[in-house]
């Protein structure tokens, strides 16, 4: 990486190019500069075969020497394109951009609660936080357990894991507000982050101003530029100035948890 | 080695490659040095703080672009203390997009923003009206020529009619620009268009229509320039879905002397320096000594005559 332009489209080859389940997919791409770059929450900006513009896309591995990994639901043209990816294929990818997850080395445990794709986005904070020796609860939701990706989040390290789903009923926001406050109540987190879900964000947000854990958010929106220039992406964000129209691909997609208002 | 150096007016640029206002900040300088671009041009700056239209914001639809941002921003004042700190840091000159809602308030923005580090003013003049019952200034020549006119008399910067393509008459409001005093014409701002989500059935965009740009406006936009060019002795800024240098070659035949790139930076963050090579090889490659040679070589009337 050059240390004065840190953002670059890199083209990386792809290793791997698979479904994970029956709605999600994943792909492996050789881009050493970029991975060993990315910090967790950070994003990047995608060309998708076929398609004018480029599509934002969480980066679910990345490390030095690590290939880049994303892992996304097929939701529309963009995903569907990259989706149709193959090995030795290659992928233009922007990056990185975007404000990471704050991951305080002194912490003892976060608690993390994802939801369907979120876990994508939650899960290189949980195992850069497992990797240096902080504690994670996760609290994974998915419609059923066919549709969680249990292995592709915890990526083999060690978590304290509970699975929540619709098919069952547990996933209902009062089931899922009571295993917090025992999680909470057992263990103590120093912070929580979410990704994923409205419903659960906005049960985050008021347990964890109960309980005074600070936290944080990744939330998405449509982007055009994704490098802050068009104002395409914003959200209303509660500052310490008031309400702004904050750039997602800028100012988040990471954001203070109490920040985030509901949409 | 190829000349790029090439004048607009008063004012002379070391390449004929800047951006589009609109699709550039100073967080790009974290992709390319910025004193690579013949000029740095700003979002517009409007007089009062704008909060921007709803969200969706943009849409991709064909080979481009909708959008319908909304001029969101601070506001004049704050624009002064916090951005233009911020821009002159670097050294290409500083082109300043406005936009104001009545013609009087362009005069009075034109006057605050007279001040060391702008170079010249970029009049977005495709803003909606209020004295027009929304209508832009840019659609008609009367209101346009008012606009500019009174920046003229507001300020010794040089002022450029970004014009818009949403007009019956292209040729006559640029040519109402020049008499008012314009130094230049940015040719052309979005075209009028829309998209409808086929999930909701609903518009992509939040505002409804959108201004439409990228590869498949640019056929559109390379008309206007050389109806433009034919029209008066201004330089033109050729703008709408350059993408390579190539492209920016077909503007300058047809009479523009620097072109804008907005939408492809969102594609590719390095479509400026692509387009500013791509210029360069081609010149080298046909003979041309200086990139200034090629302006209006695909006019009927050419040579054309420049403005002095």
């Amino acid at each position: 990486m050059d240390g004065a332009f840190p953002v670059a489209a890199h083209l990386g080859q792809v290793l791997a190019s698979e479904p994970v389940g029956a709605r999600y997919h994943r792909l492996l791409i050789d881009a050493p500069a970029l991975s060993a770059a990315v910090v967790p929450g950070q994003f990047c900006h995608l060309l998708c075969p076929g398609l004018y513009l480029r599509r934002p896309m969480s980066v679910w591995r990345a490390g030095p020497g690590q290939p880049l990994g994303f892992l996304f639901r097929i939701a529309g043209p963009g995903t569907a394109a990259l989706a149709g990816l193959r090995a030795g294929d290659v992928l233009d990818a922007m990056g990185p951009v975007g404000r990471p997850f704050s991951l305080d080395p002194s912490w003892q445990r976060i608690l993390v609660l994802a939801r369907g794709v979120g876990l994508a986005t939650l899960s290189l904070l949980a195992l850069r936080a497992a990797a240096s020796g902080i504690a994670v609860t996760a609290i994974l939701s998915a419609r059923d357990p066919a549709d969680l990706m249990q292995a592709e989040f915890t990526g083999g390290a060690a978590m304290d894991l509970r699975t929540v789903f619709d098919s069952d009923g547990s996933s209902a926001v009062p089931a899922v507000e009571a295993l917090l406050a025992q999680d909470i109540a057992r263990a103590r987190p120093d912070a929580v982050f979410t990704c994923g879900s409205d419903r659960l964000l906005r049960l985050l947000q008021t347990i964890a101003a109960r309980e005074n854990i600070p936290g944080e958010a990744a939330i998405e929106q449509r982007m055009g530029c994704a490098l802050g220039l068009c104002f395409s992406c914003v959200r209303r964000i509660a500052t310490a100035d008031g309400p702004r129209d904050l750039r997602v691909c800028r100012e988040g997609p990471v954001f203070d948890l109490q920040g985030v208002e509901a949409w | 080695m190829v000349d790029l150096a090439t004048r607009i007016g008063r004012l002379a640029l070391a390449s004929p490659v800047m951006p589009a206002s609109g699709t550039f900040g100073a967080e790009l300088a974290e992709v390319f040095d910025l004193n690579r671009l013949g000029a740095l041009v700003t979002k517009s700056v409007t007089p009062e703080p704008r909060r921007g239209n709803p969200t969706p914001r943009v849409a991709e639809t064909g080979q481009g672009l909708l959008n319908s941002i909304g001029i969101p921003g601070k506001g004049l004042a704050a624009w002064l203390a916090y951005d233009l700190p911020v821009w002159r840091r670097f050294s290409a000159p500083l082109i300043v997009s406005l936009s104001a809602p009545t013609a009087t308030a362009f005069a009075e923005a034109a006057r605050a923003l007279t001040v060391p580090g702008v170079a010249a003013i970029e009049a977005n003049i495709s803003c909606p009206n209020l004295e027009e019952d929304g209508r832009a200034f840019a659609a008609d020549p009367g209101p346009a020529a008012a606009a500019i006119a009174a920046m003229v008399a507001a300020t010794h910067l040089p002022i450029w009619a970004k014009l818009s393509p949403n007009t019956g008459d292209v040729a006559a409001v640029a040519r109402a620009c020049e008499a008012a005093g314009a130094e230049a014409l940015v040719v052309a701002n979005t075209i009028l268009g829309l998209a409808i989500d086929l999930d909701t059935l609903a518009p992509a965009l939040g505002a409804g229509m959108g201004g439409y740009s990228g590869p498949g406006f640019k056929p559109i936009a390379l008309r206007l320039v050389w109806q433009c060019a034919q029209a008066v002795r201004l330089p033109i800024i050729g703008c709408g879905g350059i993408t390579t240098g190539a492209d920016a070659v077909e503007f300058l035949a047809a009479g523009a002397t620097a072109v804008q790139v907005g939408t492809a930076t969102f594609v590719q963050p390095e479509a400026m320096l692509r387009v500013t090579e791509g210029i360069a090889d081609f010149c080298s490659k046909r003979g041309y000594a200086r990139v200034a040679d090629l302006t209006g070589i695909a006019l009927p009337n050419y040579p054309r005559l420049a403005a002095e």
